[in-house]
């Protein structure tokens, strides 16, 4: 696609910042292939791609936390060369990493002084760091140790040492994907009020909606190319995924008809203590699953939803043994190899170390779910006829794209092997399947293929049970929504009721805050 | 003397080269480095500060001696744990068991040899005061430097900007990479003070406590200063306390044996070890909250670039 006639008007003559013929290349694989964008003042540019596409690489070209291998950058019309961070950010270039770059045991005014280069004493930067962050309405405790923080918190920290340098450029690398919609609202005021101050901004985001509505420009990377440069408000969030993946997305699509009748994953007053010092502790958790349905829980990360599938997949035992019933049984008691008897399959969001043992093959892999329920162990003795069977079932049935036929795990690329570890738990029909984060981190291919999955699931008459951070997702996929909030669960709610306003103000807690505060008036 | 001022002065002495070792290994950890080979580097030191001492006839020269043998022992570890990201438990232990040859080797001809301890200070009118003279103004050196090291220590990592980035390195070292800091660079001066201070705590043995080198006469020492950094949960002040009572209970049982208690003589050499556990697990459950271990301790770090 060319992009030869500029999309938006520019005002200065010079970008503040050009890329040309970037390349960077690992071995024989290219991250970055001859990327050249432009990037202006007062403008806010997104950044789009898939997974892989190479979004990540050229931020931190940019950043200087990578030598380009080839093509060189130029600031304000004059080559750049940066030898590391500190370089970029005595340029005025900040940035808000994805994976937050903050220290858990050091206050919140030690990790701001770490993102800056020091030549003000302590003291004053903390006055100053008060300042900025009560200027730009971004509340902070400077003596707080970052920790004891929300995920939202967490990001106000990121991008308070990002203001703090002044910068002229400021890159950020999804910023709301782990906000609640108010919070991410609050972020989008902070980032026009600098635009307008003159900064330019690179955006980095997987939600159209969030890009056409905020960003001037947009540059799409595939498979380390930059395939077009376009106005995003000009463009529909379809046009801009079609770009994105190089061709249609299947659209995923629910049966018309489920049968919604038996109860098979029972829930009833789940409370259960954190097992570490910075856990969620469960709080009179209930809800009722029946067969045919998908109930979706949503949340901030951190609220309680590892622990909830800890207790559900029992990695951790409830209380009572009735506080977990699957299909009649009651399961709290029961080991993960006893709940898989009967007929409850678990997929845990992490996908390396947890879903999946990286070191060792698909077939291997598949064992350690399927050993309980499956021919695959036969008087104590592994079959690796049937190991190797399961892979090329799961292999055939969800598309896993892979170099052999029986691979280790870590050598998948995240999307098949999310592929993999939903399709090995869903091939065994289970009658519940509790799957935390589905397609977290997943391509957009990918990630249709695993929620149509989880719809024909349900079609069959299993329970099925979403934890996720992707509202989207949710929606899309669910009957109904619960929010999770500081160990608690809020009713479920009918989708078509549950406006992303509703989502919003529960998972900032605002219903618990309310209760609390009737409550306290009683007393 | 009275018993109790001699007491207190055996105690010092014996203290002294475990804060030595410590506080060195504190800083390490801080980094985020686990280097076990504390016990290697302070016999070596010991072997090289005696024979440092013998030959020039000077405590300094072998005082210096000692701590760049701990250097160098500790550059051995930085270069397999920093350069090569080799596993620093199997590293550490290595280090140990090499440092143990190494230092027989070294001290073999020094073996029945002799030197004058290093001298204690002496101020005319202070050291004289009763009771407390000797103790405050009569050490050797060496103890006013450990404690002038611990407080030293204190204020490079709570007050300066070098210290804060040192404890950022071990807390996240992805992190502190990902803002532009020199992790491994970092952590190699970390690992190399580590090794001088054990290299100098290896040293004040045959340097001012006993006047001369036997092989394995660290005896277990540098074991000790590593429990006591965990115990002390890596904060420099409670290590002084965790080094001093450690020092007391040892000597004390010492003089219990020697009076004859009828408490068998291996519990009472068990003793230091848990009362020292005993106190400093009791601390840190006084006050919660307060700082564990460096997150990224022990940690393999390969940046990528």
């Amino acid at each position: 696609m060319p992009d030869s006639t500029p999309a938006v008007q520019h005002t200065g003559a010079t970008p503040l910042l050009q890329t040309v013929g970037l390349t960077k290349r690992y071995g024989t694989l290219l991250a970055n292939d001859a990327v050249s964008i432009d990037i202006w003042p007062q403008q806010i540019h997104a950044l789009l791609g898939e997974n892989g596409a190479g979004k990540s690489t050229l931020v931190k070209t940019i950043y200087g936390l990578i030598q380009p291998s080839e093509g060189e950058m130029r600031w304000q019309g004059e080559q750049m060369v940066l030898s590391g961070p500190s370089d970029a950010r005595a340029r005025g270039i900040g940035m808000v990493f994805q994976h937050f770059s903050l220290f858990d045991n050091l206050t919140v005014a030690e990790n701001v002084a770490l993102g800056l280069d020091g030549k003000e004493s302590f003291k004053d930067m903390s006055a100053r760091l008060e300042e900025v962050s009560r200027v730009y309405g971004l509340p902070l405790n400077p003596k707080r140790e970052v920790w004891q923080l929300s995920v939202g918190e967490r990001q106000r920290i990121e991008i308070v040492r990002a203001l703090m340098q002044n910068p002229k450029f400021l890159i950020l690398d999804e910023p709301t994907a782990v906000l609640t919609p108010q919070e991410a609202d609050q972020l989008f005021i902070v980032l026009d009020r600098l635009k307008a101050e003159g900064c330019a901004i690179l955006y980095i985001s997987h939600k159209l909606a969030e890009v056409k509505r905020l960003c001037d420009t947009a540059t799409i990377l595939r498979d380390g190319k930059k395939v077009s440069t376009c106005n995003p408000k000009a463009e529909t969030a379809a046009s801009l995924a079609r770009m994105m993946v190089g061709g249609e997305i299947r659209r995923v699509k629910a049966a018309a008809d489920r049968q919604t009748n038996v109860a098979r994953l029972v829930v009833n007053d789940l409370t259960l203590a954190p097992d570490d010092l910075h856990g969620v502790r469960l709080q009179h958790i209930s809800f009722e699953l029946r067969g045919g349905e998908i109930l979706g829980i949503a949340g901030v990360a951190g609220n309680g939803q590892d622990e909830l599938f800890a207790a559900l997949s029992g990695e951790r035992l409830a209380q009572d043994p009735g506080a977990v019933v699957i299909d009649g049984r009651a399961a709290g008691h029961l080991s993960i190899t006893q709940r898989r008897k009967l007929g409850a399959a678990f997929v845990p969001e992490e996908r390396l170390g947890h879903a999946a043992a990286p070191r060792m093959r698909l077939s291997e892999n598949a064992l350690l779910t399927g050993h309980a329920a499956s021919g695959m162990v036969q008087h104590g003795f592994v079959n690796t006829a049937a190991m190797l069977k399961t892979v090329d079932r799961t292999t055939e049935a969800f598309d896993v794209r892979k170099a052999s036929r029986d691979p280790e795990a870590a050598s998948l690329s995240g999307g098949n092997l999310q592929k993999f570890i939903v399709g090995r738990e869903i091939l065994r029909s289970p009658a519940v399947l509790v799957v935390s984060q589905p397609t977290w981190g997943v391509d957009a291919g990918a990630g249709a293929v695993i929620r149509q999955a989880l719809l024909d699931l349900a079609a069959s008459g299993a329970a099925v049970l979403v934890t996720s951070q992707d509202l989207d997702e949710l929606t899309e996929i669910t009957d109904r929504i619960a929010v999770m909030f500081h160990g608690h669960l809020s009713e479920p709610m009918a989708t078509v009721d549950a406006s992303r306003e509703k989502l919003g103000l529960l998972m900032g807690g605002s219903t618990l805050e309310q209760k609390e505060a009737a409550h306290a008036a009683g007393a | 003397m009275g018993l109790i001022e001699a007491i207190i002065l055996a105690v010092l002495a014996a203290s002294t080269p475990l804060l030595l070792a410590a506080t060195g290994e504190l800083v390490t950890e801080r980094a985020g480095v686990l280097n076990l080979g504390v016990e290697g580097m302070m016999i070596v030191g010991a072997a090289c500060g005696f024979g440092g001492a013998w030959l020039s006839g000077s405590v300094i020269i072998g005082a210096l001696c000692g701590i760049g043998a701990g250097v160098l022992m500790s550059l051995i570890f930085a270069l397999m744990t920093l350069g090569l990201a080799v596993n620093q438990v199997a590293t550490g232990l290595a280090l140990t068991i090499l440092g143990i040859g190494l230092s027989g080797l070294i001290g073999s001809r020094f073996v029945g040899e002799k030197i004058s301890l290093a001298p204690h200070l002496h101020i005319p009118g202070l050291t004289d005061i009763p009771l407390v003279g000797r103790i405050l103004f009569g050490e050797d050196a060496f103890v006013y430097l450990s404690l002038a090291l611990v407080i030293g220590v204190w204020f490079f990592l709570y007050r300066t900007r070098t210290g804060l980035i040192l404890r950022a390195a071990g807390d996240n070292h992805t992190s502190a990479h990902a803002l532009g800091y020199p992790v491994l660079r970092i952590r190699m001066f970390a690992v190399m003070f580590g090794g001088a201070c054990a290299g100098l705590a290896g040293a004040y043995l045959p340097l001012a406590y006993t006047p001369f080198f036997i092989p394995g006469m660290t005896a277990g020492r540098g074991w000790i200063a590593l429990a006591l950094v965990v115990f002390a949960s890596w904060l420099p002040g409670r290590l002084v306390i965790g080094a001093y009572l450690f020092g007391a209970v040892t000597i004390l049982q010492l003089h219990a044996q020697g009076w004859g208690v009828g408490v068998p003589s291996q519990l009472m050499s068990a003793l230091p070890y848990l009362a020292t556990i005993i106190v400093l697990v009791l601390i840190s459950r006084a006050r919660t909250g307060g700082s564990t271990a460096p997150a990224a301790l022990g940690t393999v770090f390969v940046p990528d670039r």
